[in-house]
């Protein structure tokens, strides 16, 4: 399924550099050695704005949970539904979650708790966007 | 006049803040609603800021006070979460003419400020107190209170609107574009209704607790029954039909596990109070309905969207901070109307509460027991927006009336009403209030 294309702004112009490089990046206070996701001008534990960086992640995780989209309301994913929407949870840190429409996985049949790995895939406008695939026993 | 939005400082928000400084001596007494629809016919008479003054009106008679005493009007300003007037659509200009206008001309057709109220409502001759509580009835009801409270204001309205207009709710405007802009993508390309967060935590509930969906239906058969007992309702006034068992688990998926009964139906509506202090509200037509507490909670997740941990620890930290105020436990609730838009949270709220004993993993299971009206244990007698509609007000018009004793076919029988608690939305995020019969 083809996603929305994606315009970079500023702030979020390293992840989506990252991404056409095939390196899934999060943001990261060192000040408190912790991740965050969705990023933010300031570190949602100590508030400090200059102790942001951009930090490589492994690319590996498991799927926490998942709902099945019937009903979406971005136009472009419509003709795909019903899709799988599922939440990963980052090896690196399993508090910090992505999207994931987990290609390959049929709908409604998810393995939850199954390891995944980050792939890269083009989006409407060929920006690359993480996603996620389940890493074969 | 320019209305300030409430500060921060206004909202009860802390664990260990004691027994609430103004428990008791604030009361609700006045309630009014205006004609609900399923969305807005164009006509001036059935705009947002009309049926809002209709419900103004209705709370000032139903209270029987004079409206030169009334002293204050707090008004939620955002009248819609989904649907919004398109840019560059034509102006209703003969709807925005037939009004005394604001400096913005949709001000009365898809949003309200307390200026045009005012501007609208020319026996309000004496409001020396106007405040914003942006969101919900529930953050306006809290803002309310506490005016009163700390004496700004003696006698003061409340109302929280909704409009809605033709085309499909949240279908327009990024949703629609080919391309998003790089931030909001990092969250927003996977395309999630809103109802999916909601759905996702219900479905790691199901997985840790061993539940279903199929659990759910006597909730909404319940909160059906007790809509269609409610007259100023969506589902009263426009479509009487009962919520059978089949009929929900019939319905179609929206974001698997939640249907399309599990999101509330987006309507046009207004909903006003009429408080006062305890000691004014004596003197007034209706029997006073004390304030014992309110309580917010503003949580965020730590990532995407909540995990079920979170939302236990919230909703019990919600709870702690409900009954501290209050001065009471879980022990002393006649009933609840927790909000239910979408109705699989409800039950977090209801665990959190810790209503009738029940713990964690325990709601849906009570759901299959004797919930009604009638019953031991009423669970969202109001019916709430899976009842009536997309209002989050119906929970707080039923815990006034079932306190008066005037909820009509609606009134809850197999418990005295003495003390309540409403309020939400959402599980990590919403105010609360607890309402008692009795100031003490
Ligand atoms: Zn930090």
């Amino acid at each position: 399924m083809t996603k929305q294309g994606v315009v970079p702004d500023s702030f979020s112009q390293p992840f989506w550099d990252a991404a056409n490089e095939e390196r899934l990046v999060i943001q990261n206070c060192h000040a408190c050695d912790r991740l965050q996701h969705p990023p933010a001008e300031t570190c949602r534990d100590c508030g400090a704005g200059d102790s942001l960086e951009w930090k490589r992640v492994s690319g590996r995780g498991t799927i926490y949970n998942y709902g099945v989209v019937h009903d979406c309301p971005v136009r472009l994913l419509q003709q795909d539904q019903p899709f799988n929407l599922a939440v990963i949870m980052l090896d690196d840190d399993p508090g910090i979650q992505m999207f994931s429409h987990l290609p390959g996985v049929p709908v409604d049949d998810v393995p939850v708790g199954a390891a995944v790995e980050v792939i890269f895939e083009p989006t409407a406008n060929g920006q690359l966007v993480p996603e996620w695939r389940v890493i074969a026993d | 006049m320019t209305t300030p939005t409430a500060p921060d400082a206004m909202y009860r928000n802390d664990e260990g803040l004691g027994i609430w400084e103004h428990r008791g001596k604030v009361a609700a007494v006045g309630v009014g609603h205006g004609p609900t629809s399923r969305r807005w016919d164009g006509r001036p008479e059935t705009c947002v800021g009309a049926i809002s003054i209709q419900a103004l009106r209705k709370a000032i008679d139903d209270a029987g006070v004079a409206p030169e005493q009334i002293d204050g009007l707090v008004v939620v300003p955002v009248t819609t979460t989904g649907a919004f007037w398109e840019e560059g659509k034509p102006l209703p200009m003969d709807v925005i003419e037939s009004f005394n206008q604001t400096d913005d001309p949709l001000d009365g057709v898809a949003k309200l400020s307390a200026e045009w109220l005012l501007a609208n409502m020319p026996e309000l001759t004496n409001v020396q107190f106007t405040m914003y509580g942006p969101g919900c009835m529930s953050n306006a009801l809290n803002v309310t209170a506490q005016a009163i409270g700390d004496g700004r204001t003696h006698t003061c309205l409340v109302v929280k609107s909704w409009h809605n207009f033709e085309g499909r709710y949240y279908q327009s405007g990024a949703n629609v574009e080919d391309t998003l802009p790089g931030t909001a993508a990092m969250t927003r390309l996977w395309g999630g209704p809103a109802s999916y967060g909601t759905a996702l935590q219900f479905a790691e509930y199901c997985r840790k607790y061993g539940k279903t969906h199929e659990m759910m239906a006597p909730f909404m058969e319940n909160s059906r029954r007790n809509g269609l007992m409610f007259p100023e309702g969506y589902w009263a006034q426009h479509r009487p039909e009962e919520l059978g068992r089949e009929d929900y688990l019939a319905a179609r998926w929206i974001a698997k596990p939640a249907n399309l009964f599990d999101n509330d139906i987006p309507i046009m509506m207004s909903g006003a109070y009429l408080f006062s202090t305890a000691e004014r509200a004596a003197d007034m037509k209706q029997k006073p309905v004390y304030i014992l507490n309110h309580a917010s909670s503003n949580a965020r997740p730590r990532s995407l969207t909540p995990t079920l941990d979170e939302v236990e620890a919230e909703t019990a930290r919600t709870a702690r901070k409900i009954y501290e105020g209050a001065g009471i436990t879980a022990d002393d609730l006649s009933f609840e109307n927790m909000y239910d838009g979408f109705s699989l949270f409800h039950q977090f709220h209801l665990e959190g509460l810790g209503y009738r004993g029940i713990g964690f993993g325990d709601a849906l299971d009570f759901y299959q027991t004797d919930i009604s009206i009638e019953g031991p244990n009423p669970v969202s007698p109001s019916g709430g927006n899976v009842g009536s509609g997309r209002s989050r007000v119906w929970m707080h018009t039923d815990c006034i009336q079932q306190l008066q004793g005037r909820a009509g076919p609606r009134q809850v029988t197999g418990v005295k009403p003495e003390v309540a608690v409403s309020g939400g939305p959402m599980p990590l995020g919403g105010n609360f209030t607890v309402w008692s019969a009795s100031p003490d």
